[in-house]
């Protein structure tokens, strides 16, 4: 009974053809080779790009830190092994415009020496604040594909005061496999992240959502959390966009966070398995965030596996050790198939953000002619927002985007629930992502001919009270040569 | 390989597109229309390959004009569907003009001039046998007796075309009247149901052994392929459920006070031309609203309109009246019913949600 009022928690929602049975069974592959050389893109998270603190040349340790971070929401850069700095400067970025972003490039010594000796502390012992400022140092952030400084978010649950700690385990995107895997093989470590988490935010209570297509990743979350009554593992159904915030504080909690609002709002907070694993890596043995796991699979790629590879490691050097054939490659994926990024090449380095890597091949990339609209209303039934895409597309089509905005636009998260199940192929996303960034650009544009028209006024201003004032002088220099005139001739 | 051009995510999709939406719809109307042939052989048989036939070409004309390629929009199947379902609704010796003209109006008038598939207000298939039953009442409601296939009574090839192609030459002698249009004659000559009901059989009528349009007779085979419809996710429940349900209260209740004047729910639902509206008509995607409770209010409303026309109306049948009507209100309903945004309240303001102080 309560699972069927649950149920009607979720709102639309797809059943995606998963994809992740090829993966799933498979351990963590440890064994990847160390790369000759790693690219380390300045800014692999949500906010400010850090600043190196190192030079070309600099002989670096494993886990050293190369940039630190600049300002309230950004986060630090760390060595994924010793070596040399080659150089810092602009490298494509693992983006689908790959536009270059400036970089460290670190020449591995093959030695992966590290500074020092690890230190082991009792997080316990330590104060809240202090849980913050090393999570921030060891360069944490959102590992679920969002990368948001996880420190920040630490800091807002104290101070918001919230009362459950929610932590996604839904995985819900197809093919991906690396949160599932960390959680059957490291559950007792994410559990202490956990835990660890709970003390930096002074929180009593935490809630694992883990769906309930990874029965094994349950049962050992299950056993891990056994002696820890205030960490609740719950099973949650399969339904892709489970993964997203709302969806899963909606389903567990039953609060809705409102439009515009944070979750702080209703009281929880939500982070990621495998940020919390990093949290526990963090705190209990100072390890920054120098490495990840990374699924790669796709069509393309013939021993698709779990792969945990150093932060700056190529893109194109994890798919070729998962034996990628290139010939058969449609279509380059970092991240998941719903919401990952196109990648133009591979040649790019994987990143703090990056969950997987897909190589897929031609057939499985949804592609095919853009046929009319036949109104089916399936977009609309599967929304988890619940907007109206095919209203808010026909009116970006028709370049009435304000109307757009009008009907939900910005309330839109690019599942692709609605392109997904749209039989007449329609790239529902596609529209609504540029009707975003034109929007964006509108905007700039406008405050950009503010800004123009207001400096032309101050300008005229300027101008006016300079010719006034040598008018003025002009005037008091020809009454002052009058004045001496007339004295003159009094003489 | 590489020759995709990177866009927007989701990089993965449903198999499902249009072409297989409307085949599966046409593969939900075989046993209907299998029967219909049966029922009424080689004239129902010329009628439905003319009006088939007839609405592709149409739908080629078009396209062409409008300077689009043909192909591709033929091969989607929506024009077949579209000439499908009115060759279903038509009188199944009409002669072969009627399915021409029907194809005509229906895909020139009804989808083509408003853009193609897609943008139509209307549904197709039921503007033309509107048009038609308004404009040939003659051809429109002249019913042939069921003459199954391989029984003496049923005509052969020959005859066949004969009766599409010249028209029937006694029509008197192999037509009568449909279950609604008798009982509404003899009521008009105050007749009581349990008189003019008496030669009917509530089976045979489910079954669709009965005069009627060539593919609406069997209102147990339509309603199976509805089912087929419903469990392939082609079609969701709230149309045809909120339409047969309130026929049968509307008519249940009438039915209970005056039993001798208001036919049963079991005769209205047995009627095939509601079931088949039900699930194939009313639920057109394009003519019908796009949220649940939208689709609610308008099967429902469809079907208290096709209760009041059948009941109190001028014509026995009402199921095309009623569908058109609620058509031209579903923009309207669309307007008025959306569902309601995450973390916002009905009327689009951020909900005003806070902490509750207990919860920590």
């Amino acid at each position: 009974m309560i699972a069927l009022l649950q149920s009607l928690r979720i709102r639309g929602g797809i059943h995606v053809n998963e994809h992740k049975q090829a993966t799933a069974g498979l351990p963590i592959d440890d064994s990847f080779p160390l790369p000759k050389r790693l690219y380390i893109p300045l800014q692999q998270h949500v906010g400010k790009p850090a600043e190196p603190v190192v030079r070309v040349g600099d002989t670096v340790f494993k886990g050293q830190l190369l940039a630190h971070s600049q300002g309230l929401i950004s986060a630090p850069v760390h060595a994924p092994s010793s070596g040399t700095v080659a150089d810092i400067a602009e490298y494509p970025a693992p983006h689908p415009s790959a536009l270059p972003i400036r970089t460290v490039f670190l020449d591995t010594d093959g030695t992966d020496t590290v500074q020092s000796g690890e230190s082991a502390t009792d997080p316990f012992t330590l104060e809240p604040e202090e849980i913050s400022l090393r999570v921030a140092s060891a360069g944490v952030v959102g590992l679920g594909g969002a990368t948001f400084p996880s420190a920040v978010k630490l800091n807002l649950g104290r101070q918001n005061k919230i009362h459950t700690l929610l932590i996604n385990g839904g995985e819900c995107e197809p093919y991906l496999t690396c949160d599932d895997r960390l959680m059957q093989e490291n559950a007792a470590e994410i559990v202490d992240g956990i835990r660890i988490m709970l003390h930096g935010m002074e929180t009593g209570r935490a809630m694992v959502g883990i769906e309930d297509n990874k029965p094994e990743a349950l049962k050992a979350m299950r056993t891990a959390a056994n002696f820890h009554p205030n960490i609740e593992i719950c099973k949650i159904p399969t339904r892709y966009p489970m993964g997203w915030d709302r969806q899963l504080i909606r389903y567990l909690t039953g609060r809705e966070v409102p439009a515009g609002g944070r979750a702080t709002d209703v009281g929880v907070l939500m982070h990621n398995v495998a940020t919390a694993y990093a949290i526990h890596q963090a705190i209990r043995y100072g390890r920054p965030l120098i490495d990840r796991v990374v699924t790669v699979a796709g069509g393309a790629v013939a021993n698709p596996k779990n792969v945990r590879v150093p932060i700056g490691t190529l893109i194109s050097e994890v798919l070729v050790f998962c034996g990628a054939d290139k010939t058969r490659t449609g279509r380059w994926v970092m991240g998941g198939p719903m919401m990952g990024e196109a990648l133009p090449f591979a040649d790019v380095p994987v990143v703090k953000a990056t969950s997987g890597v897909l190589a897929l091949t031609g057939s499985e990339v949804k592609q095919g002619e853009e046929q009319p609209c036949i109104r089916c209303a399936r977009c609309i039934s599967v929304c988890p927002a619940g907007l109206l895409p095919v209203d808010m597309a026909n009116r970006i089509r028709n370049n009435r985007l304000e109307a757009a905005v009008d009907i939900g636009l910005k309330d839109c998260i690019s599942c692709g629930s609605c392109s997904y199940v749209c039989p007449s192929n329609i790239p529902l996303v596609h529209y609504f992502k540029f009707a975003a960034g034109e929007l964006a650009a509108r905007q700039q544009a406008k405050h950009k001919s503010e800004q123009t028209s207001k400096l032309i006024d101050e300008r005229n201003k300027r101008m006016e009270r300079i010719e006034k004032q040598k008018a003025e002088e002009l005037a008091q220099a020809r009454a002052a040569k009058e004045q001496s005139e007339k004295a003159d001739t009094t003489i | 390989m590489l020759t995709i051009k990177p866009s927007s995510g989701p990089h993965t999709g449903s198999a499902i597109g249009v072409g297989s939406i409307m085949r599966q719809v046409i593969y939900a109307l075989l046993p209907a229309t299998a029967f219909g042939l049966y029922l009424f052989g080689w004239p129902a048989v010329n009628l439905l390959l003319v009006t088939l036939f007839a609405s592709l070409a149409f739908e080629a004309l078009c396209l062409k004009l409008a300077g689009k390629p043909a192909i591709p929009a033929l091969k989607d199947g929506s024009a077949l569907l579209t000439g499908w379902l009115l060759a279903m609704t038509l009188p199944p010796w009409a002669p072969w003009w009627i399915g021409v003209l029907g194809a005509g109006i229906a895909i020139v008038l009804g989808k083509q001039v408003y853009g193609g598939l897609g943008q139509n207000l209307f549904n197709p298939a039921m503007l033309a046998r509107v048009v038609l039953l308004i404009s040939f009442p003659l051809e429109m409601t002249t019913w042939a007796d069921v003459t199954p296939w391989l029984t003496e009574s049923a005509p052969g090839f020959y005859e066949g075309l004969t009766i599409t192609f010249t028209g029937l030459s006694n029509p008197d002698a192999v037509t009568g009247a449909t279950l609604l249009g008798h009982v509404k004659t003899e009521w008009l000559q105050k007749h009581p149901l349990s008189e003019s009901l008496s030669d009917f059989g509530t089976l045979n009528m489910w079954l669709g052994m009965a005069r009627g349009s060539l593919g609406e007779t069997s209102a147990l085979l339509l309603f199976a392929g509805g089912m087929w419809l419903l469990l392939k996710k082609i079609i969701t429940w709230p149309i045809p459920i909120s339409m047969l349900a309130s026929v049968a209260v509307i008519s249940g209740l009438f039915h209970f006070f005056d039993p001798e004047r208001y036919l049963s729910p079991v005769m209205h639902l047995g009627s095939g031309a509601l079931m088949c509206a039900a699930f194939f008509i009313a639920t057109d995607y394009v003519t019908s609203p796009n949220t649940p409770l939208g689709q609610i209010i308008f099967g429902s409303l469809c079907g208290l309109l096709i209760y009041m026309i059948r009941t109190w109306g001028g014509y026995p049948e009402g199921a095309g009246f009623a569908i058109l009507l609620m058509n031209s209100l579903t923009p309207l309903i669309d307007h008025y019913i959306r569902p309601r945004i995450q973390g916002r309240d009905r009327r689009g303001r951020p909900l005003e949600e806070k902490m509750i102080k207990g919860e920590r």
